[in-house]
């Protein structure tokens, strides 16, 4: 069997080392590359990003990637998008002004409470547990399919994804008493907010059943 | 509640892994790449890098070894020794690191502090402080691995980089590290008191029951560990399940 080819977009976000590295890990063949025609010729693709959100879609259209972007996912091609590149992936973010993201997603990003009961430091940098969201019992035929909620992974973000179909909603992380999103999938589109390439075996797994979906 | 993380500290001269006393008389201990690589496997919440020797002689070697680890550890890694631009920040950052540490040339120039901040956040610019007591409750910054001596009073210090924009510290104790005696609790408690950044101590831990007392007195998020797991003294597992026998919290770990 040939090894799953895995495009990594590289749009000038974030260190992409540690991306490819965890993908090859897990058994991928990875390219790193802007070049839309490769992008659309691979059989899974990685939106990764650390940044703000408007400097991530003014390169990704600068890129002329947006589109490429939505025609990945229009094909049905599984596409993950991570931290950033998770974000991207709903309709807008508050971060500095409205901008309008890729529309994958239904739903906005949002600044992570502060004016809470028991407020916590921003951003949220740091291991947290996965936990099951309101509503839903397992994670079974999901990302997290080879996970099990308490088990923790490693976040840097000041914004969180706040998807409108709950149904999207995979797993949260409980930070003071906000629900942050962590995870959330809409058919062959995902989204991680926590890094899996730096999350120790937990975001190896991860990783592994993307490539295996 | 955050969880308090564990962090294995390698100090590298050369190619080498070393550890010394006081930050001197350094000794080899071994390959780093393999003893991170152990570190990740039994747990570690991060790695520390610190190139012991690099602002003495003005050169930084981290980059090859940092990307060396990136090849097969899989969580955050933070950088220092040496780094004296926005340009050897990226580099490393290119290289697998997750956050810099920066301390003689943020002391020589702070405002590299805040272009490194603006450049990549707050989150990847990490202070490094080397204290040495002069009085009681009295601490002075030093650099160029606790050989010099600045003018500096840490608590003036570290005020002044988060103000600048220091999204971490690490504190190390130049008169216990090594030592194995205990973290200094009331520098680190000094320390603590004074900002909401999260800080990692550094320097002392000769048992796990150190950690525990760092926490739950000193009030630290992190501890650095170097000598303990380089001579095999303990696991990070170990010291995990210490953590949580006292009830502080860590990250649940399946290895263990």
């Amino acid at each position: 069997m040939s090894k799953t080819e895995v495009a990594v977009i590289d749009y000038g976000m974030g260190n992409l080392l540690s991306v490819r590295r965890g993908l090859e890990h897990c058994g991928a063949t990875v390219v790193v590359t802007a070049d839309p025609g490769v992008i659309l010729s691979t059989s899974k693709v990685v939106l990764p990003g650390v940044g703000a959100f408007a400097n991530g879609m003014a390169e990704l259209s600068r890129l002329g990637l947006d589109a490429v972007v939505r025609e990945v996912a229009a094909r049905g091609v599984p596409l993950l998008g991570i931290c950033l590149g998770m974000q991207m992936l709903l309709d807008e973010s508050e971060e500095f002004g409205i901008t309008a993201g890729l529309g994958l997603i239904p739903g906005r990003v949002v600044p992570i409470p502060s004016n809470t009961t028991h407020p916590q430091k921003i951003p949220h940098i740091g291991w947290n547990a996965l936990v099951l969201p309101q509503g839903r019992e397992n994670w079974e035929g999901a990302l997290l399919q080879e996970i099990k909620p308490g088990e923790a992974v490693y976040f840097v973000h000041s914004y969180m994804a706040s998807p409108s179909d709950p149904s999207h909603r995979i797993a949260d992380c409980l930070y003071g008493d906000t629900s942050v999103s962590a995870v959330i999938e809409r058919g062959n589109v995902f989204g991680c907010q926590f890094h899996p390439e730096k999350s120790g075996e937990v975001g190896l797994k991860v990783l592994r059943r993307f490539l295996a979906s | 509640m955050r969880k308090i993380r564990l962090i294995a500290r390698l100090d590298i001269k050369g190619a080498n892994l070393i550890k010394g006393i006081h930050l001197e008389g350094l000794r080899v201990i071994g390959s780093p790449n393999e003893h991170a690589l152990r570190y990740y496997q039994q747990g570690a919440d991060e790695l520390i890098y610190m190139d012991c020797v690099a602002s003495l002689y003005g050169r930084n070697s981290l980059g090859d070894i940092v990307q060396g680890a990136a090849q097969n550890v899989f969580v955050p890694m933070t950088v220092g020794g040496g780094i004296r631009s926005v340009e050897d920040a990226t580099h490393l950052l290119r290289s697998g690191a997750d956050k810099v540490a920066v301390n003689t040339a943020a002391v020589a120039n702070p405002r590299l502090i805040t272009d490194i901040a603006r450049r990549f956040g707050s989150q990847c610019m990490v202070l490094s402080i080397e204290a040495k007591q002069i009085g009681p409750d009295r601490w002075e910054v030093y650099t160029d691995n606790g050989r010099e001596r600045t003018g500096l009073d840490v608590i003036d210090w570290v005020k002044r980089g988060v103000a600048l924009g220091v999204g971490e510290i690490l504190l190390t104790s130049v008169d216990r590290e090594g030592t194995r005696k205990g973290f200094d609790i009331p520098l680190i408690r000094a320390v603590t008191q004074e900002v909401s950044v999260p800080v990692i101590a550094s320097g002392g831990m000769g048992k796990p029951e150190d950690m525990i007392e760092a926490v739950q007195q000193g009030g630290v998020d992190a501890v650095a560990m170097a000598d303990i797991l380089h001579y095999s003294r303990a696991t990070v597992g170990n010291i995990r399940r210490a953590a949580q026998a006292a009830g502080i919290e860590v990250r649940s770990y399946e290895q263990d």
